[in-house]
C-alpha cells in the first residue's frame, strides 16, 4: 500500500489547483482522474472565461487548462491517469482501479474534486440515437474535431445550453432553437445575446414533447407549458433536426463523500447533494475535504480557489506551514472567491427574480424572455453613450463580477471600479482612441464600436468575429440585429487580426446611419 | 415511517406516459417504477433489486436521479426524506475479474 | 460532418488514416480517435440494439459513462466506442444484447410481414 500526504481525486480545475497549492509548499501529493486526459471540463471550453485578471478571465478555458497542467508539473505532482478511485474510506484510504488492478493507497488527508455529472430529463424519444448530453456536443466538437450533428434543437438555457449553442455555431452547425421550460433565459444575458444575434430563436416556457425518428433523431416538436408544467394544446411546434442537446442542469458527484461517512446535505442553493463543509472545505471527517463542484455547481474560477484554499488547510493540517501562513493566504483567497460570488448570478441568488440592477436600473426583461435585449431598453444602460468620432459602447446590462473591459483601455474610457460586479460605464471625458481592444477583451462580446460620422450617410459598427469563413475587405452581406432580424445591407470596410485579440477578429461594417443602433452582426452574401 | 408498508399512498393510476424508459440500460419503464411502489417497494434500494433499475451496464450513473424523484413522488414525500441508496465501493462499474485479482493478492498475502 | 478549420482551434491534429470495418463494409477513420467518431463521421448513428425492446442506440454521453454507445470491438461486446481508441484493421459490430447476432427469429418474422423470403 503506497503512502502520500495528499491524494487528490479528480484532476480538473479544483483538483489540480489543490495539488499545486499543496506540493509548492512540500508535501507529496498524487492526483487521481479516472479519464485518459486530464484538466476536467476545462478543455471543452473554448470561450474565454470571465471574472478579473487574478480569476484568469479574458484566458480560453483550454489554455488555463494548460496553464494549471504546466504548473502542476512544476510544482511535482504526481497525475495518474485512467485510474478510477472506486472507494474512499473515513481513514483516508483510497481504492483505485488502474487497468485491471485494484490498488490500495493511503493518505494523512484526502480532497474530493470530481465535480459535476449531467441531470437527464425525459421525453418521448430520448434514448433514440442523435439525443445527446451538452458535454457530449463539446467532446465531439472541441476535442474531436467532429460537428454532432448538422441542425440541432438546444434543451436548456442555462450557461452550459448558451454557451454550448455558441459553440455549436461556431462548429459549423445550425441551431434551429433553444427551449426552455423556464420562462426566463437561465444564464448570463451576454452569452445569450451572442446566439439570438446569430438568429437562433429562444423558446421560453417550451419544453420538448417527442424526439421523432425510428433509427436515429428526424425531427422534434416542442410545445409550451403552463405553469404545472402541463403541455398547452395548440402550441405545439415542429422542427427538422438531427440532434438534440440536453443542457439541463448539472449535479455534485458526492458518492465518494457519501461513502466516506461525511455529512451530506440537500441543498438546493448548492444544486444538489453535497458533503457539508467548513470555510476551508474540510468535511465533517476529520482529513478529508471537498472542493469544486462537487461542493457545489458553480464555475471552474470559483472551483480553482476552492481547491487552493483546501490545499493550503491540507499544508497546515499536516505541518508543512504554520497558522499565519494559513490565515494570511486563505484570507487572500476567500476574497477572490467572495467576489466571484456576487451580482445577479450569485449562488445565494438562485432562483430569486431580479428586477433592478444593483445601479438601480430595471434589468433587460426582454433578455430574459427572449434572449436578446430590446431597442428602447438599452439606452437606460451606463455602456450606451453617443459621442463623436468613434466610441465603444458596452452592452453589459447585468451585474456579472466581471472587469477585462476597464483594463483592455489604455485611455481609461471604460469604468467599472472596485466593485467588479457594477456595469461598465463610458467616460465620456476621456478620447477613444479606437484601437478596438476593448472589443476583443469582452468574454461576453458586448462591446461594440460606433462611428457615427464615418461617411455622409453612414456610420461603421465594430463588432467581435469568431466564426470561420472570416469576411475581407469588400464584401458585401446583410447585418442583423440584436434579435437576429435582417435590418440592411452592409458592406466590411476592415477586418483586424492580432495574436493579442487570441482569435476575436475585430469586424468593421458600414451601415446606414438609421442603422447604427441595431446593426449588430454580419453575414456576407453567399455567392451562387 | 416512510419504510412502513401499511401507509396508505393510493392506489396505482395509469398515467400516459408510463412508456417512457427510465433506466435505459435494463430498459425499465415509468409504469413499472410507480406499479413497484404499489406493490410494497418503498426505498430505492428494494425497487433496484426488484426492477434491476441501476444494476444494468452503467450501474446507475444516467437513471438514479430520475427514479429518486419517481419514487418518492409516488411515496407524496420529499426526495430529501426517502432512505438513500446504499453508497459503497465500487463508485464505478467494474469486472468481476479485477474485483477477483484483488481477493488473490489478499489471500497471498496473509499466507 | 468532420471540422476541417476551427474559428478557435484551427486544423485538428489527427492520427494517420487507417482502415477498419463496421458490419462487414471497409470504413476509414483516424490512428488514435474514439472509434464512435470514425462512426458518427461516416454517418452511423445506431450502435446498438437492446435486449428487451430491440430499440437503437448510439452516442449520448460521450465519456463513457451510460454506456448507450457499446458495441462488438474485434469480437468483445460491451467496448464503450466513445472512449476507445480506433486502431488499424478493428472489425466493429453492431450490439444486439450482447452479441453481434441480429435475433434471427425477428428477422424472419418480419420478412414474412413483408412477403418477401
Amino acid at each position: 500500500m503506497k503512502r502520500y500526504d495528499l491524494i487528490v481525486v479528480g484532476a480538473g480545475p479544483a483538483g489540480l489547483s489543490a495539488a499545486i497549492e499543496a506540493a509548492k509548499r512540500g508535501l507529496k501529493v498524487v492526483v487521481f482522474d479516472e479519464n485518459s486526459k486530464p484538466g476536467g471540463q476545462l478543455f471543452k471550453q473554448i470561450h474565454k472565461f470571465f471574472g478579473s485578471k487574478e480569476h484568469k478571465a479574458k484566458i480560453r478555458g483550454f489554455k488555463i487548462g494548460e496553464e494549471l497542467l504546466t504548473d502542476a508539473a512544476e510544482a511535482g505532482v504526481e497525475v495518474v491517469l485512467n485510474s478510477i478511485v472506486i472507494g474512499l474510506f473515513q481513514e483516508k484510504e483510497v481504492t483505485v482501479k488502474i487497468e485491471d488492478k485494484v490498488h490500495h493507497y493511503k493518505a494523512d488527508a484526502v480532497i474530493i474534486a470530481t465535480g459535476a455529472s449531467e441531470n437527464m430529463v425525459t421525453f418521448d424519444g430520448w434514448t433514440l440515437p442523435g439525443v445527446i448530453g451538452a458535454g457530449a456536443a463539446q467532446t465531439m466538437m472541441n476535442l474531436h474535431s467532429i460537428k454532432p450533428g448538422k441542425k440541432i434543437l438546444m434543451l436548456g438555457s442555462g450557461n452550459v445550453g448558451l454557451v454550448v449553442s455558441y459553440q455549436l455555431l461556431q462548429a459549423g452547425c445550425e441551431v434551429v432553437a433553444i427551449c426552455d421550460a423556464s420562462p426566463r433565459v437561465g444564464g448570463y444575458g451576454v452569452h445569450a445575446s451572442k446566439v439570438a444575434r446569430c438568429g437562433v430563436p429562444f423558446y421560453m416556457s417550451n419544453t420538448i414533447i417527442k424526439a421523432e425518428g425510428t433509427e436515429c433523431v428526424t425531427g422534434v416538436t416542442i410545445g409550451e407549458v403552463d405553469s404545472s408544467w402541463k403541455i398547452i394544446p395548440g402550441t405545439e411546434k415542429h422542427f427538422e433536426v438531427d440532434t438534440i442537446c440536453l443542457a439541463v442542469g448539472l449535479s455534485p458527484m458526492s458518492q465518494l463523500a457519501n461513502m466516506a461517512g461525511c455529512d451530506m446535505e440537500d441543498n438546493p442553493k448548492k444544486a444538489g447533494f453535497v458533503p457539508i463543509v467548513d470555510k476551508y472545505g474540510e468535511t465533517s471527517v476529520s482529513g478529508i475535504f471537498a472542493a469544486g463542484d462537487v461542493s457545489g455547481i458553480e464555475e471552474a474560477s470559483s472551483a480553482m480557489i476552492e481547491g487552493r484554499i483546501a490545499g493550503v488547510a491540507v499544508a497546515y493540517r499536516l505541518g508543512f506551514i504554520d497558522k499565519q501562513e494559513l490565515e494570511d493566504k486563505a484570507k487572500e483567497l476567500e476574497t477572490a472567491l467572495l467576489s466571484l460570488r456576487q451580482g445577479m448570478f450569485a449562488p445565494e441568488n438562485r432562483g430569486k427574480k431580479i428586477d433592478k440592477t444593483e445601479e438601480g436600473c430595471d434589468v433587460s426583461e426582454n433578455l430574459l424572455k427572449m434572449g436578446f435585449i430590446s431597442e428602447d431598453e438599452i439606452i437606460r444602460f451606463p455602456g450606451f453613450t453617443r459621442s463623436k468620432g468613434t466610441h465603444p459602447v458596452i452592452e453589459c446590462t447585468q451585474n456579472i463580477p466581471c472587469n477585462p473591459c476597464q483594463d483592455a483601455c489604455s485611455k481609461k474610457c471604460i469604468k467599472i471600479g472596485d466593485k467588479i460586479t457594477s456595469l461598465p460605464s463610458i467616460d465620456e471625458t476621456k478620447k477613444c482612441s479606437a484601437c478596438g481592444q476593448c472589443v476583443a477583451s469582452c468574454s461576453g462580446q458586448a462591446i461594440f464600436l460606433i462611428n457615427e460620422e464615418y461617411e455622409e450617410g453612414y456610420a461603421s459598427v465594430t463588432m467581435p468575429y469568431e466564426f470561420l469563413p472570416l469576411p475581407v475587405v469588400g464584401d458585401k452581406g446583410v447585418a442583423f440585429d440584436r434579435s437576429g432580424n435582417e435590418v440592411c445591407e452592409a458592406e466590411v470596410i476592415s477586418l483586424k487580426t492580432a495574436p493579442i485579440f487570441d482569435k476575436t477578429n475585430l469586424l468593421t461594417i458600414k451601415v446606414p446611419i438609421e442603422m447604427v443602433d441595431r446593426a449588430r452582426f454580419f453575414r456576407a452574401e453567399v455567392l451562387v | 415511517m416512510i419504510n412502513d408498508r401499511s401507509r396508505d399512498i393510493g392506489e396505482f393510476i395509469p398515467a400516459p406516459d408510463d412508456d417512457m424508459i427510465i433506466c435505459r440500460c435494463e430498459e425499465i419503464t415509468k409504469g413499472e417504477i410507480r406499479s413497484a411502489v404499489h406493490d410494497g417497494m418503498y426505498t430505492l434500494t428494494d425497487i433496484r433489486r426488484f426492477l434491476r433499475t441501476g444494476m444494468g451496464l452503467c450501474q446507475g450513473q444516467t437513471c438514479s436521479k430520475l427514479v429518486k424523484g419517481i419514487v418518492s413522488r409516488e411515496l407524496g414525500i420529499s426526495q430529501a426524506d426517502l432512505e438513500p441508496a446504499t453508497a459503497r465501493a465500487p463508485m464505478r462499474p467494474i469486472e468481476m475479474r479485477v474485483l477477483a485479482d484483488d481477493l488473490n493478492e489478499e489471500v497471498d498475502k496473509h499466507e | 460532418m468532420r471540422i476541417q478549420e476551427h474559428p478557435i482551434l484551427g486544423e485538428p491534429q489527427k492520427g494517420r488514416l487507417i482502415q477498419f470495418t463496421h458490419d462487414g463494409n471497409a470504413m476509414q477513420g483516424f490512428e488514435g480517435e474514439p472509434i464512435a467518431v470514425a462512426l458518427r463521421a461516416a454517418g452511423v448513428m445506431a450502435h446498438r440494439h437492446t435486449k428487451k425492446y430491440d430499440k437503437p442506440r448510439g452516442i449520448f454521453c460521450a465519456i463513457g459513462r451510460c454506456t448507450d454507445c457499446v458495441m462488438v470491438v474485434d469480437g468483445k461486446p460491451n467496448v464503450r466506442t466513445c472512449i476507445t481508441s480506433l486502431e488499424e484493421g478493428m472489425t466493429v459490430e453492431t450490439q444486439y444484447g450482447v452479441t453481434a447476432k441480429k435475433p434471427e427469429v425477428e428477422s424472419e418474422k418480419e420478412s414474412k410481414k413483408e412477403g418477401t423470403v
